[in-house]
């Protein structure tokens, strides 16, 4: 494993040194140490390395991230792993505002709770929280799955387009035009690969989905009250 | 009345006046309003008259200083964007740029002739909403990739593609909107590239998702330049609303570049309301941001271009003589392309309207081909023809905004000054801050005559 230390390594050369492995490097295993809150660690990574910071990161971390797997040995400042294409994401601790905005694939596991607006215009990413969601999240989800283990806040999922959430505990308020949804077995399946691969003690029965009623997918004055 | 003005007694009445209130277009729009339930969405900028470059005027060159020979001694128009971080600025021939637009609101082969006609040029053009095409890529050898709120299409393969980013935080056709793409111009492609259902209203958000305020927009700027390698400039493009504070705040935040954007500026679409009675016009925008750059001594240091209701080389010459580094033109490039043109007057008939007056861009309809996403009227457009036409449009701008240059005695577009100048109205003088013709006033400013 080779180790950055930011206590003596500025953030461009961590991020730098990182986005230079790609497909074929053979130093596939890193950890970075005294992370100290800093912004944007490990963005912008584009190979199948595994990271692991050991401590909390501040905005953006693992941001736009491709191919590589980035473990967070702390919480997660705003924005982690936003607009993430591929890869995987594993935040120990709890995760701040945007966790996972406008995701377009890849994993991002929150083994915590995340604030507000998790999984924001989500495009593809799954993302699996282990604890609850704040609230608005998934404003605007076009698409993907939010599995959410414990509960999750006001306005979930709210003008959604075609993204799929589950929640197992209470939802506080659905936003406009999200409606709960049938779960059928294919649905079950999708769940049980999400839980699998995200380490969740959970069975998909338990769960609830919700998704959009699409009863805003064309302008109608008569929907004009649920702007 | 058996006579206009007299009554069946031969006896004169009065004449009948319509309410300068209640106009025909506004009644027109009441019943417009009434039937259908919806409001009027369209395509362009602000349409109603605002003080604009028309009313300044340069003073040229006199006994007190000497003009430069036209044709014969050199006038620069070279710009540099993105000096204050970039490891690459852009440099460009002459400073006139081609504003955002995306794929989607215009055809793949209209985003194509921009290209051509920016690369002969020397100039660069600019994604939109819906990100980055392969054809533009191609055809534009400077191409700045926008960061929109929607992300739609966002992905670091194409961000390191780009040769400068522009965060957009706002535009000039609507401050504080966000964009529409309605139903009719989702085709299966603009579907996959925006990762929604094909056929439904598009509505993009006016809000970045992962960050609000200046303090915020500043660590994203510093992770877009992580992922970027510090190689590119970053703009900030905002409306013209509150011009020295979003020039101070965008600064602060860490842009290149500020693109400013006044109310004339074009959108694809969005409603009619928003265009005409949001945002501040182009001329009251610029001299605060100028001077929002000058009190931070960043002036120069921060490229300022300026965007919004840009015709001519005249707009262009005024437009950095009140202090812009460089300009951007949207509408006006459509209309070199062929938007517009009185040739399809039949087709625009058809549709309700008139050359010169054809808005509804988001229906796809348009006969020209430029604004739509039907194969049909897209097979109208020529894109190695349109370039031509944008390229020699822009080549004109740049020699008429020369010539002026010239005549005021400037060997580059850049020494333009607000001192060439004065202006032709009181509003004009008061929003340019250049004094009203014939006298040293600046209504607001120095008070003496």
């Amino acid at each position: 494993m080779q180790t950055l230390d930011m206590a003596s390594t500025e953030l461009r050369e961590v991020n730098s040194t990182l986005q230079s492995q790609k497909a074929d490097t053979n130093q596939r295993t890193w950890e970075i140490i005294n992370p100290k809150g800093s912004h944007a660690i490990a963005c912008g990574l584009d190979g199948p390395i595994e990271v692991t910071v050991r401590g909390s990161t501040g905005y953006y971390c693992a941001g736009m991230n491709k191919e590589a797997t980035v473990n967070i040995d702390g919480s997660a400042g705003p924005g982690v792993a936003e607009n993430m294409m591929s890869g995987k994401v594993i935040i120990e601790g709890d995760a701040s505002q945007y966790a996972g905005a406008t995701g377009h694939g890849g994993l991002l596991v929150i083994k915590g709770n995340a604030s507000s607006r998790c999984g924001i215009s989500m495009k593809g990413i799954d993302i699996v929280v282990h604890g609850n969601i704040g609230h608005m999240s998934a404003f605007m989800a076009q698409s993907g799955n939010l599995v959410v283990l414990g509960d999750a806040g006001d306005a979930l999922g709210d003008s959604c387009y075609e993204a799929r959430f589950f929640v197992r505990g209470k939802v506080k308020s659905l936003g406009a035009d999200c409606e709960e949804k049938e779960m059928r077995p294919e649905h079950i399946e999708i769940l049980k690969d999400l839980l699998e691969r995200s380490g969740a003690d959970a069975k998909p029965e338990e769960f609830t989905r919700y998704g959009s009623a699409r009863t805003l997918y064309n302008f109608d004055v008569d929907n004009a009250s649920a702007y | 009345m058996n006579e206009l003005n007299k009554n069946n007694d031969g006896i004169p009445q009065t004449a009948p006046i319509k309410s300068a209130t209640f106009t025909d277009p506004i009644n027109a729009e009441i019943r417009r309003a009434a039937a259908t339930g919806i409001y009027d969405i369209r395509g362009g900028g602000a349409k109603r008259k605002v003080p604009h470059f028309d009313d300044l005027l340069f003073l040229g060159a006199s006994i007190s200083r000497y003009p430069l020979e036209g044709y014969r001694e050199k006038c620069e128009t070279k710009v540099t964007l993105g000096t204050r971080f970039a490891k690459k600025p852009i440099e460009l021939d002459i400073p006139i740029t081609i504003a955002g637009m995306s794929f989607g609101a215009l055809s793949g082969p209209a985003k194509e002739a921009l290209g051509r006609g920016a690369d002969a040029a020397g100039t660069s053009t600019t994604t939109g909403d819906g990100g980055m095409t392969p054809e533009e890529r191609g055809h534009s050898s400077k191409l700045v990739y926008q960061y929109l709120p929607s992300r739609y299409g966002m992905n670091p393969d194409d961000l390191r593609k780009a040769d400068a980013i522009e965060v957009v935080v706002g535009q000039g056709a609507k401050p504080g909107g966000g964009g529409m793409l309605l139903g009719q111009k989702i085709s299966d492609r603009v579907a996959e590239m925006r990762n929604l259902p094909k056929g439904i209203d598009q509505r993009s958000a006016c809000r970045h998702p992962d960050w609000t305020g200046p303090d915020d927009l500043e660590i994203k700027i510093l992770e877009l330049r992580e992922i970027t390698n510090w190689q590119v400039p970053i703009y900030i493009k905002i409306a013209g609303a509150r011009p020295y504070f979003d020039t101070t705040l965008a600064v602060k935040a860490g842009a290149d570049v500020v693109v400013l954007d006044g109310m004339q500026g074009g959108t694809a679409a969005t409603q009619d309301v928003f265009i005409e009675n949001v945002g501040i016009p182009t001329l009251a925008s610029i001299r605060p941001a100028v001077q929002a750059l000058q009190d931070m001594g960043m002036h120069r240091e921060v490229q300022l271009v300026v965007s919004g209701g840009i015709r001519t080389g005249a707009d262009v010459a005024k437009a950095l003589a009140l202090g812009a580094d460089a300009v951007a033109i949207g509408t006006a490039a459509l209309v070199a392309l062929g938007d517009n043109d009185p040739r399809w007057e039949a087709e625009y008939n058809a549709l309700g309207t008139t050359a010169g007056a054809y808005d509804d861009w988001h229906e796809g309809k348009d006969p020209a081909g430029i604004t739509t996403q039907d194969p049909d009227l897209m097979a109208r457009f020529d894109p190695i023809a349109g370039g031509r036409r944008l390229s020699n449009y822009l080549k004109v701008m740049t020699l008429e905004a020369q010539t002026i240059a010239r005549a005021c005695g400037k060997n580059h577009l850049h020494n333009l000054e607000p001192e060439d100048m004065c202006a032709l109205t009181m509003e004009a003088s008061a929003m340019s801050g250049v004094p009203l013709a014939g006298t040293n006033w600046i209504p607001g400013r120095t008070g003496d005559y």
